[in-house]
């Protein structure tokens, strides 16, 4: 197969799994939030228990009026959720189920990942500047402190998996994993969980979008399918985040069989990472602004650098 | 280089997703604008002045702090590739270890002053 035709079809494969994936963790979110609150959920749309809601809600939304506000600065509002949307599509391209199946194998993928995950945030602050919304306005500073927060601890958390495998290539730290790193690399594990809760705006940490102050945040203005690309950004960025703990803390695709399952194993193991931070959102209630910087600057940093000398000094005694 | 033009490939397949779903919407969605609709919502009441307010960004020494470290995350990236290195190793690990300690340092000069509180 010429390598021009191989790049189409593997990019289809991953728009393909773009496309599913986060509909499913929408439809768990849906149904286990309900179960916890002790209802039901959808349960009309496509008849059994509902499993079409999603759909419906996406033939909803193309149908509906796109309001781009009179004040706002037109160009940047209308291409802000594609700028939201796009990078978790090229993140989910490099991380690997097994690997077999994969988008696209590079040496440094560990660093293409945080890097388009970094460019993701930059979408929320174009919606929130060029709504020319106030509540807007607030939304986005409000995503911009936690992103200068956040992006560091995940970063630290990374490097440790990459210093404790010794290489920056995603599928080569997955297959480095041993089950003691349960242990050795658990700080960072639970550095890496926060801060990935923070990036997606996500419950305790979801000041951006805080519906009972400031509206929706940057997204007040929006409407129709822009609206759903935001929505779908989310949780495209719920299935690429726990994936990629998946993947880099809990060995991805070590399990039995796994030659021939283990894709199975990593798809397993990112769904129970999704639910435990659908959990969190039901349990949680919202943190205030100083105390979410306080989280990430006097915990999460503290902790990730103490990860890095454990993995350092551990790699060159045991190396 | 073939992982590059893939994932080139799939940067073009959003690209794609994203004009193919503006273009159903605007063969599907109704459009009828008119001033009230396209005010600025501001809970029900008319906006007052314009949205872009000067505002007081109360966290930019967080983002100082983000870019020193930011800068130090990147360095810790080509030192995961040689810190099994036998002659690299150990050095690189003093080195590294002296380098992080300055930074952190000056995290603890900046928590005591009492940067990190959000005023």
């Amino acid at each position: 197969m010429s390598p021009w035709l191989e790049a189409v079809v593997r990019a289809v494969a991953v728009l393909a799994a773009f496309l599913s994936l986060p509909l499913l963790v929408g439809q768990t979110e849906h149904k286990v939030m309900a179960h916890m609150q002790g209802r039901l959920g959808p349960m009309y749309a496509g008849g059994f228990h509902g499993w079409a809601q999603l759909v419906a809600d996406g033939v909803k939304f193309v149908q509906k009026e796109d309001v781009v506000p009179a004040r706002a600065d037109r160009g940047v509002f209308r291409l802000a959720p594609a700028v939201a949307l796009i990078p978790y599509l090229v993140a989910l391209s490099v991380i690997p189920l097994s690997p077999t199946v994969v988008g696209a194998t590079l040496d440094a993928s560990v660093v293409l990942v945080l890097a388009v995950i970094g460019v993701g945030i930059i979408g929320t602050l174009m919606a929130g500047w060029a709504s020319a919304n106030k509540y807007s306005l607030l939304g986005g500073m409000r995503a911009a402190a936690q992103l200068v927060s956040y992006e560091l601890p995940m970063v630290l958390a990374v490097a440790s998996v990459a210093l404790a495998a010794g290489t920056l290539s995603i599928v080569g730290i997955a297959e480095a994993w041993s089950p003691w790193w349960l242990l050795w690399q658990a700080p960072g594990a639970f550095v890496f969980l926060v801060a990935a809760l923070a990036e997606l705006q996500r419950p305790p940490f979801d000041m951006p979008v805080a519906d009972s102050e400031i509206v929706f945040g940057p997204y007040t203005e929006y409407s129709g399918l822009r609206f759903a690309f935001f929505l779908l950004a989310e949780y495209a960025g719920i299935v690429v985040m726990s994936l990629l703990f998946a993947v880099l803390f809990l060995g991805g695709w070590a399990g039995p069989f796994e030659s021939w399952l283990g894709w199975l194993w990593t798809l397993l193991k990112g769904f129970a990472v999704a639910v435990v931070m659908i959990w969190m959102r039901v349990s949680w209630p919202r943190m205030r602004e100083d105390q979410l910087q306080r989280l990430a600057w006097v915990w999460l940093v503290p902790i990730a650098l103490l990860q890095l000398a454990l993995t350092a000094v551990g790699v060159v005694m045991t190396s | 280089m073939a992982g590059y033009l893939v994932v080139a490939a799939v940067v073009g397949a959003g690209v794609l997703l994203f004009v193919a779903a503006m273009t159903a919407r605007r063969l599907l969605a109704p459009r009828a604008p008119w001033a009230a609709k396209l005010t600025t919502y501001e809970s029900g009441v008319d906006p007052v002045g314009v949205g872009w307010a000067q505002t007081k960004v109360r966290y930019f020494v967080f983002s100082f702090l983000y870019v020193i470290f930011a800068v130090d995350a990147i360095y810790l990236f080509p030192w995961a590739t040689v810190l099994r290195s036998a002659d690299l190793g150990r050095a690189s690990l003093v080195e590294m270890g002296i380098f992080i300690g300055v930074i952190v340092l000056g995290l603890a000069h900046a928590a005591r002053r009492g940067l990190l509180r959000w005023v």
